[in-house]
């Protein structure tokens, strides 16, 4: 693989860009792999990146039933953070938050890190109390946040209104090195990277059953035949429940669509990540000038990759109070993606019942921030059998009682 | 959009006059109970892709509870019954079947 560079970029210009590579091999499958990820997303493709890199296992295949990234990693609204209050969600989303910090330069390819600061808007005196023990919680995890004030807050963000008459802005917690980054960067970056080592990303390959014998994974079956294979990573984010079946066991998850929209692009006007969890709406600006706009779930069970109108009305109408310039802005696309909900709104990174078979899901509403240190963790998991930032995420916890509870933190955005 | 009929007072509406209850048909389990059969019943959830049982409130009408037959991946609604049953009625079985051929009914859990 060649290296990009300004080097790079010079040399083509004078060469009429006659001399780009594919940035990843368009791969066939093979007969058998050491081991196999279903889910070509961020969190299937980084989990294969450092199976090979931390752990050498390089004969292996990613199966993409789409394409890259076009599931929730390519749909969502790219906020970065790790200020959660319980100490296992603290450790590995700031783990990677940490590795999205040296990501373009680990994977030699831009995705665009912009750790503009995020804040989480207190709306609501419960609001005030539970961030502020989130920022205390977090000085003890070795998190940086801290609890600000409203004034602070309008100076960070002069387009906000902090005096609402329903929700006026009491503080915030602010996360300086939260942000952004290019959510199809993530997912090409890890591809060109995966196959760079020799595995295999197969797009278009949809996993239709899973074989095992004896109570050991054995293989899949696929629309492009069998492959067989020592372990398995299911990786499939809204269909793990459907996968699973495949498999015979069942899951605590619910798959719901979460939607966004994204205005016409104006002139820069918010340089940070604004959340708003009291009224279920949060809002960045792209690089291209567009608001990118988040809010909530609907409440039943869905596959079609759409929502119901009345959230969109929802989210606008709770963003023109705080945000009052929202109301003049129109909106240009909006879309859905399928997140899969957990009973305590925290993710599986998990053996199974199936001995081989490894599940990775419930990252529901807030997983891409995730995606670089899930994908480690859950590398660890596959080659030894155990990490210690999976250890509390395992799905015997639902039957010890053992709750992750950040539904504080991440019941509704992200 | 959907748009549910309410077998209890027979309004049909569209989806903000109703809340949904989550999957359908759960037995539920109490003190006695083993450790499998109680996570069963709090937290373990079908999800299916396709054919989904559930509850439905019609929180903006009558008030009351009520049972729903959709296709999640369709947002086909097959039919709405009563929630004084622990089973999906036969007609409701009947009209999935019609439309859904290769549909297999559950095995209760
Ligand atoms: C509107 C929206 C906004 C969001 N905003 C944020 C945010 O601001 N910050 C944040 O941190 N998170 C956010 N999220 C959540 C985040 O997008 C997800 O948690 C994350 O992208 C999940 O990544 P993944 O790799 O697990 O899943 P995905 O990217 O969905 O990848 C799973 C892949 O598996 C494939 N697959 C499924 N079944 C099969 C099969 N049978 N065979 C082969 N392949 C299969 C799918 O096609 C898909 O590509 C948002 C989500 C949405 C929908
Ligand atoms: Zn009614």
């Amino acid at each position: 693989m060649k290296k990009y560079s300004a080097f790079a970029i010079a040399r083509e210009a004078l060469r009429h860009h006659t001399g780009w590579q594919r940035a990843w091999r368009d791969a066939q499958p093979k007969k058998r792999y050491d081991a196999i990820i279903i889910g070509a997303g961020g969190h299937g493709l980084a989990t294969a990146y450092y199976l090979g890199k931390n752990f050498g296992i390089t004969n292996v295949a990613i199966l993409e039933k789409g394409w890259l990234g076009g599931g929730n990693t390519g749909r969502n609204t790219t906020i970065i953070r790790s200020n959660y209050l319980q100490d296992p969600s603290a450790a590995i989303y700031e783990k990677s938050r940490s590795l999205y910090e040296t990501m373009s330069q680990d994977l030699n390819y831009n995705v665009m890190f912009s750790p503009r600061g995020v804040i989480m808007l207190a709306q609501t005196h419960h609001e005030v109390r539970g961030y502020q023990r989130t920022a205390h919680a977090n000085m003890l995890q070795g998190v940086t946040t801290e609890f600000i004030g409203p004034e602070k807050v309008k100076e960070l963000v002069p387009i906000i209104n902090i005096n609402g008459p329903r929700y006026p802005v009491l503080g915030g917690l602010w996360q300086a090195r939260g942000g952004t980054a290019r959510h199809d960067a993530v997912a090409w970056g890890y591809a060109r990277a995966c196959s760079d080592m020799g595995m295999d990303v197969i797009q278009k390959c949809e996993v239709t059953g899973i074989r095992s014998e004896n109570g050991k994974v054995v293989g899949v079956s696929t629309n492009r035949g069998d492959i067989d294979c020592d372990k398995l990573g299911m990786v499939v984010a809204g269909h793990s429940g459907h996968l699973a079946d495949m498999a015979g066991f069942r899951l605590p998850i619910e798959s719901v669509s979460l939607q966004a929209l994204v205005s016409e692009p104006i002139k820069p006007c918010m340089d940070v990540v604004v959340m708003a969890n009291t009224v279920h709406g949060y809002m960045s600006q792209s690089d291209k000038g567009e608001m990118v706009i988040g809010g909530g779930t609907d409440g039943y069970n869905n596959y079609t990759q759409r929502g119901s109108f009345h959230h969109i009305e929802e989210t606008v109408r709770a963003l023109i109070e705080t945000f009052p310039m929202v109301s003049r802005l129109k909106m240009l696309r909006q879309w859905g993606g399928i997140v899969d909900v957990t009973g305590d709104r925290s993710p599986i990174l998990s053996k199974t019942p199936v001995e081989g078979v490894f599940i990775n899901c419930g990252w529901g509403t807030g997983g891409f921030k995730a995606i670089p240190g899930s994908g480690w963790a859950m590398a660890e998991l596959i080659a030894k059998g155990r990490s210690p930032l999976t250890d509390a995420f395992g799905l015997n916890r639902f039957q010890e009682g053992r709750f992750i509870d950040e539904s504080v933190a991440a019941g509704v955005a992200h | 959009m959907l748009i549910l009929t309410c077998p209890n007072c027979g309004v049909t509406a569209e989806e903000t006059e109703f809340h949904a209850g989550g999957e359908a048909h759960l037995t539920r389990f109490g003190p006695g109970a083993s450790d499998d059969d109680f996570e069963n019943y709090l937290f373990m959830r079908d999800n299916p892709k396709g054919v989904h049982f559930e509850r439905w409130r019609h929180v903006y009408g009558c008030g009351k509870w009520f049972h729903a037959a959709r296709d999640t991946v369709t947002l086909e609604i097959f039919g709405t019954y009563t929630a004084q049953t622990s089973t999906p009625p036969q007609n409701i079985i009947d009209k999935i079947s019609d439309r859904r051929p290769d549909w297999q009914p559950p095995q209760k859990q």
